[in-house]
């Protein structure tokens, strides 16, 4: 088989990982492809590299092809999500002054109850709460809003901003933000820097939510089946070895290499173990599923989670609910993941579609193979969300 | 051309960092009709690039050119210039600072896009060759966008070519370091001259499909493991 070599963007984050073990392990070699692994210095470049062809594929924030669809922010090429490269893995956390509040008041920092987080930071600060976050298309936004507005600190409300991560321990020093969202290794590089503590993990607030999807032009997707199903196969194989616990120290000392994140393996262990140091005192938490790269269909780009971005960005931006489900609809591509997963032996869902939130503990459903057990994806305040409700 | 400079342009060669403070160089063209003038932004945090880059483009064109040299609070100083184009290079993580910009509701009033469509479809790919991404404020005719655009690439793409002259230049002198440690470990170890160590490394990395560079560095490695 003759190795066709496929250029592909991503960001250095702890869940570029499938694409980083696809190509260090073997599995793209598998495949017949070869990976040429290109790092963007920001999520605007990967967009741009992936929408006017320097790359064919790319390592993308869940929201960002949405929004594309829906002709939000500067370019709209049709993107397609063939799989979701994973699940949770973003931190919440604030910068010193905050923490010090916090603590004064005697929070116990659990990293994990959102209520209690919230009731927490209303009673420190009363004027509007400002978080730093990567992009304005992100899960980061979308996670803040969501438990902004369902908690206490909706009194005072939130603002958000745009920081590159790298910006983050500057802006946090020079007061531009109060707290941040922010994607592993930059949570634990601020604990490890000492400018903030950690007080919540993304999963906290949704307990499955796409986070970054292996993106394509929905052109390339077409033009090329081939290849696009030798790459979400190569990718999904390096989902399932990372998920074994025996990969993980292996992994951690692939991605700490210079030529990909460039730093140390312990705080990219911490991510990738679920175990946590929340703050500068050294404060231990563990995390079950902090960030899911293959567990419950892990990969399977449901429509529904695409519905609900859809339908979250179209509140805020004023866009109809049936455009924004249309785009939804477009650019989850569920299809083609039923069509080129068949050959890995994994187990697809019988649907394409369910309720999000509604899974509180881990569930067995109809699947291909009747093995498929789909993890909790409930949301903190127990609300669920009907993609059928919306259309 | 004379460029009439006002403000602490020298502050911008503190170089490469973030921290500093909000740095205008303001140029004014030679120029009859006003309200016909583009006005250029240029996000640039090296003061000489920044040079280049608004002598090309005041040289080239009829425009108003200001450059901001620092990232906190990037979106706002841009809207503060009510800019039609921004020029920001493709490298600089403050990118997505900007793209606060491209949301109706952000702090410029007018939408601005990555230019996409129609004529200027294949400009935007030369731009991201060349490495720098513009944002247009709709409604821009391509025929203003272009000879814009066109100066930007060409000095962009100067630029970008020769800052991958320098690295190539940089890595080749770290790969002859390598190699010339690695002969040293051969020529000690079995006793053989330098052309006979280098001959060796050669034939190693044939044989293996390595490059020469690859073979010493991990007999470097190697050795300093052992050693």
């Amino acid at each position: 088989m003759k190795t066709v070599s496929i250029p592909v963007a991503y960001v250095p984050l702890v869940d570029a990982a499938p694409l980083i073990v696809a190509h260090e392990m073997g599995f793209a070699e598998a495949e017949g492809i070869a990976l040429d692994l290109i790092a963007a210095p920001s999520w605007s470049s990967v967009r741009d590299m992936l929408a006017f062809g320097r790359v064919d594929a790319a390592h993308m924030l869940s929201p960002i092809p949405i929004a594309m669809a829906m002709h939000l922010g500067g370019v709209s090429t049709p993107l397609s999500a063939v799989s979701v490269m994973s699940v949770n893995g973003n931190v919440i956390g604030v910068g010193n002054a905050l923490e010090n509040a916090l603590r004064a008041k005697g929070y116990g920092f659990d990293f994990a109850d959102p209520i209690a987080a919230a009731r927490a930071l209303a009673s420190v600060q009363k004027r509007p709460l400002t978080f730093g976050v990567p992009f304005p298309f992100s899960m980061h936004v979308e996670l803040l809003n969501y438990w902004g507005e369902a908690t206490q600190i909706a009194d005072q409300g939130i603002e958000i901003r745009t920081v590159p991560p790298p910006l983050m321990a500057s802006a946090l020093a020079a007061g531009d933000v109060d707290a941040f969202c922010v994607g592993e290794p930059w949570g634990s590089v601020a604990v490890e820097q000492g400018v903030g503590a950690l007080l919540l993990p993304g999963k906290a607030i949704w307990n499955f939510a796409p986070e970054k999807v292996l993106a394509t032009r929905s052109d390339w997707a077409d033009t090329e089946p081939d290849l696009v199903g030798r790459l979400m196969r190569a990718v999904w194989r390096a989902g399932r070895w990372l998920a074994q616990p025996q990969s993980r120290s292996t992994a951690s000392e692939l991605l700490s290499r210079k030529a990909y994140l460039d730093v140390s393996a312990e705080l990219i262990d911490r991510a990738l173990t679920g175990q946590l140091t929340v703050s500068a005192r050294g404060e231990q938490r563990q995390v079950d599923h902090f960030v899911e790269f293959h567990a419950g269909a892990a990969t399977f780009p449901w429509r529904s989670q695409a519905k609900w971005i859809a339908n979250r960005l179209a509140r805020v931006h004023g866009i109809p609910t049936d455009q924004a489900n249309e785009a939804a609809f477009g650019v989850f591509r569920a299809d083609l993941h039923r069509q080129h997963m068949v050959p890995t032996g994994g187990d697809l869902p019988g649907a394409s579609e369910k309720v999000e939130g509604s899974i509180r503990v881990e569930t067995p459903v109809a699947s291909a193979q009747g093995s498929l057990r789909l993890l909790p994806d409930a949301f903190f305040d127990s609300r669920v969300f009907d993609p059928s409700a919306v259309r | 051309m004379q460029l009439p400079l006002f403000a602490q342009a020298d502050c911008l060669s503190v170089g490469g960092f973030a921290a500093i403070a909000l740095h205008l160089i303001s140029v004014f063209c030679h120029c009859t009709a006003m309200a016909e003038k583009l006005t250029v932004v240029v996000v640039e945090e090296d003061r000489d690039r920044a040079l280049g880059i608004v002598d090309a483009l005041t040289a080239a064109e009829d425009c108003d050119v200001f450059v901001i040299g620092n990232a906190s609070g990037l979106a706002r100083k841009i809207a503060a210039h009510v800019p039609d184009i921004v020029l920001i290079d493709i490298d600089n993580p403050t990118r997505d600072m900007m793209e606060e910009l491209t949301l109706a509701s952000g702090p410029l009033d007018r939408p601005v896009a990555m230019f996409v469509s129609g004529a200027a479809g294949g400009l935007a790919q030369a731009a991201i060759e060349a490495g720098v991404s513009a944002y247009v404020v709709d409604g821009l005719s391509p025929e203003r966008i272009k000879p814009v655009m066109d100066t930007a690439i060409a000095r962009f793409s100067m630029v970008r070519q020769m800052r991958n002259e320098l690295a190539e230049t940089r890595r080749a002198l770290e790969e002859r370091k390598v190699i010339d440690r690695a002969k040293g470990l051969l020529m000690k170890a079995k006793g053989i001259d330098e052309d006979a160590a280098y001959a060796l490394l050669r034939k190693t990395a044939m044989d293996q499909g390595r490059r020469v560079a690859d073979v010493a560095e991990a007999l470097v490695t190697a050795s300093g493991l052992l050693g």
